[in-house]
């Protein structure tokens, strides 16, 4: 019954994820929510490793070391295009338009 | 074993290095030092004499070990490719070592007649180079032991001969004859390569000496793959040794200079078809049709230029014609299956007919020195504004006289054993076939216009008063002794040459046998009586002299007027001035079709319209378009994206459960 609970959060929180990415246009926002799906995903992970073994543990230390270095690279651009636009609204940053 | 094995045949390979190295030096020089005459002239001339000396070697080793078989000596395999084998091979026999001698010898004379002839030509080390290459290439045609080894031999003549027609290629005329002699050679040349595929496919083999018994097993007499490639071989032939249909390359081919002219377009090059025929005689008996197709257009081809030759005024233009007309004796003989007569037409037509060319250069180099002493812009080669030249080059119309009587074939002179013997081989082979009747009959009339036509130019050249200018006429002087010495060695060889084949002498008929015996076998030899033999040698001296006489009582060199004041000819002479106007109607009927199909259909509608176009441009704007509708989905807008991502992400999921 743990499990089941456990991974309806996951989804739960995963789905909130994917919809601050969709919908917000504020990069850091955007952002924080794609950790909120990393940590969904971390989260199903410890669940499922109490019933299936260790396997599980492991791969969340890399998915934390992943996000870490993720944040520290993602922070790092946003900041670059803070200071050459001004702004982090995703929406005026369309240079890969075809 | 060869019993040529060891002997000098084996340097035969040297024969062809020493031209082909003089070639190398020549050419070399003619881009570093050009201005080195001496040494162009030692390494070209000496190359050839000594390819000559050792010419003479092999020939002695041959005439010594008399063998039966061909020697063959492989030099290296050069295209080994599944089932053909083929190898760079040289073959040493009777008829190849007969050929080295002309080639080699009348080569050597005509290289030596050149230093006199081309001494103030600024081009003077790349005419040499040109000239020996042709004397290798010459020499690996003739001395060739296969097919292929031979078409390079072919299709470096050519080269050489195109390369020589435009020596002097800042004159547009010149230059674009040398290109339509480059072409026209190139129809021959597809039928040669076709029948050597032909042969291939039906024989298994290239290499002369083991198609010729596999031919003779393989084909039926007068089987129609058998004729198909005899016929294609004589189209070869027809090309490169300018008989008609596709004769009209040579005529223009004396644009080059006049010691090309005696050399590749009279004594050597344009007998390489006769040279062919002979080679591959076991096809033309197994091809009873082929062979009377090669008599009937050699003597076609005899009568109609030697018409031409009757009017034109351009002395180079005359023994043009007459060249073809001679080669159309010489597939007469070929054609009538008399092997050795064509053969021995060959050599003796290489030594007068080299003789007249070399001769007409030396008063064309005449001719030249003194208009240019004053000037004048007169035509040096018209025979027009010649006349009375014997009182000024003494030794060059003696020399001149003896080869036209040569060739009109007056006893005891080379011509007149060759000719007769070739018109008795058609004679007699009429038994078989009444349509050697008409070859014979042809082969006389033009006998008979031969002796008018040569008389005619020797008459107005040499005799009658001279019409070369008031002013130019004490500049008319005898060539040097680097010209002379080789005409008279040329006169010389022109007297004696026809003791090659006189009977209790020598005879190259017998001395062929080996190679000829076995289409004698097949075809059958006809043998003629003596009486026969001397009643026809009687209407052949008859007929020589009453063209000669004819000549001098119908021609007036006396009433000639120079070319720039000659009222126009009138009538059928306009004709034959005009060559029967055949290169006219080849360029409405041929060329002008050709060059509208190739500019209208070949390269506006289908290179520049569906290749340009729909090929390359057209592919060019199709990615372009799709690329164009790819990018319309790049809106650079993040969101976007995501929502892609994640729809595409459900849709896969979405799959997986409804397989699941």
């Amino acid at each position: 019954m743990f499990l089941g609970r456990a991974l309806a959060v996951s989804a739960i929180l995963f789905s909130l994820g994917v919809t601050g990415v969709l919908m917000r246009r504020n990069a850091i926002i955007i952002f924080m929510c794609i950790e909120l799906m990393l940590n969904a995903v971390n989260l199903a992970f410890v669940a499922l490793a109490q019933q299936l073994g260790a396997d599980g543990q492991v791969f969340v230390f890399f998915v934390m070391t992943v996000a870490a270095a993720e944040a520290a690279v993602g922070l790092a651009i946003v900041i670059a295009v803070f200071r050459h636009r001004e702004s982090v609204n995703l929406e005026n940053i369309n240079l890969l338009r075809g | 074993m060869n019993p040529l094995a060891g002997t000098a045949a084996d340097l035969v390979g040297l024969t062809v290095l020493l031209p082909f190295l003089g070639f190398l030096v020549n050419g070399a020089l003619a881009f570093l030092r050009p201005q080195a005459k001496r040494t162009v002239s030692v390494v070209g001339v000496g190359s050839v004499a000594l390819s000559f000396v050792l010419g003479v070697f092999v020939f002695l080793a041959v005439l010594g070990a008399r063998p039966e078989e061909p020697y063959v000596r492989t030099l290296w395999t050069w295209m080994p490719v599944g089932d053909l084998r083929i190898a760079a091979a040289l073959q040493v026999d009777q008829l190849s070592v007969v050929m080295l001698l002309v080639v080699t010898g009348v080569g050597a004379l005509i290289h030596l007649f050149s230093v006199g002839y081309m001494g103030d030509d600024p081009g003077y080390a790349r005419y040499f180079a040109y000239l020996n290459l042709f004397i290798a290439f010459m020499l690996v045609l003739v001395l060739s032991a296969s097919f292929p080894v031979m078409f390079i031999g072919w299709e470096g003549v050519g080269l050489c001969s195109y390369l020589l027609i435009g020596f002097w290629y800042a004159d547009v005329e010149k230059a674009e004859a040398g290109l339509k002699a480059f072409l026209v050679n190139r129809i021959g040349d597809t039928g040669f390569m076709i029948a050597m595929f032909l042969i291939f496919a039906q024989l298994g083999t290239l290499d002369f000496v083991a198609a010729a018994p596999a031919a003779a097993q393989h084909f039926a007499r007068g089987s129609g793959a058998v004729t198909a490639i005899a016929l294609l071989l004589f189209l070869g032939c027809v090309g490169k040794s300018a008989q008609i249909p596709l004769y009209v390359w040579l005529p223009d081919a004396m644009a080059g200079p006049t010691p090309v002219s005696a050399l590749i377009h009279a004594a050597t090059m344009v007998t390489a078809g006769v040279f062919l025929v002979a080679r591959a005689n076991v096809f033309f008996a197994l091809a009873p049709v082929a062979a009377a197709v090669v008599a009937a257009v050699g003597a076609v081809t005899a009568l109609f230029a030697a018409t031409i030759g009757l009017k034109q005024w351009d002395i180079k233009k005359v023994l043009a014609y007459s060249t073809v007309s001679q080669l159309g004796y010489m597939f007469i003989g070929v054609g009538a299956g008399a092997y050795a007569a064509g053969m021995f037409h060959l050599v003796t037509h290489a030594f007068f007919k080299a003789l007249l060319f070399l001769g007409s250069g030396s008063v064309i180099h005449a001719m030249h020195a003194a208009y240019h002493h004053t000037h004048s812009h007169a035509d040096a080669q018209d025979m027009r504004n010649m006349g009375g030249l014997r009182a000024h080059l003494p030794v060059t119309a003696t020399v001149m006289w003896v080869a036209t009587l040569a060739i009109a074939g007056i006893p005891p002179l080379a011509g007149f054993f060759s000719k007769d013997e070739i018109l008795l081989a058609a004679f007699t082979r009429g038994a078989q076939d009444p349509l050697y009747y008409g070859v014979w009959v042809l082969g006389l009339a033009g006998a008979l216009l031969t002796a008018f036509y040569m008389t005619r130019l020797m008459l107005y050249t040499f005799h009658g008063p001279n019409r070369t200018g008031d002013l130019e006429r004490p500049h008319l002087h005898e060539s040097p002794a680097v010209m002379t010495a080789p005409l008279v060695a040329l006169a010389v060889l022109t007297v004696l040459g026809g003791a090659i084949n006189l009977p209790h002498v020598a005879s190259l008929h017998r001395w062929l046998e080996p190679l000829t015996a076995s289409s004698a076998a097949i075809a059958g030899a006809p043998e003629a009586s003596t009486g026969l033999e001397l009643g026809l040698m009687a209407l052949a001296v008859a007929i020589a002299v009453g063209g000669m006489v004819l000549a001098t009582r119908l021609l007036h060199p006396e009433a000639l007027l120079p070319a720039d004041r000659a009222p126009a000819e009138r009538g059928f002479a306009k004709l034959l001035l005009e060559k029967y106007r055949v290169d006219e109607v080849y360029d409405a009927l041929i060329v002008r079709p050709v060059v509208w199909v190739s500019r209208v259909v070949l390269w506006k509608g289908l290179d520049a319209g569906l290749i340009d176009g729909a090929g390359v441009n057209g592919s060019a704007a199709l990615a372009r378009g799709l690329g164009w509708i790819g990018s319309r989905f790049q809106t650079g807008q993040l969101g976007t994206y995501v929502v892609v991502f994640v729809l595409g992400v459900l849709a896969v999921f979405g799959t997986l459960m409804g397989l699941l």
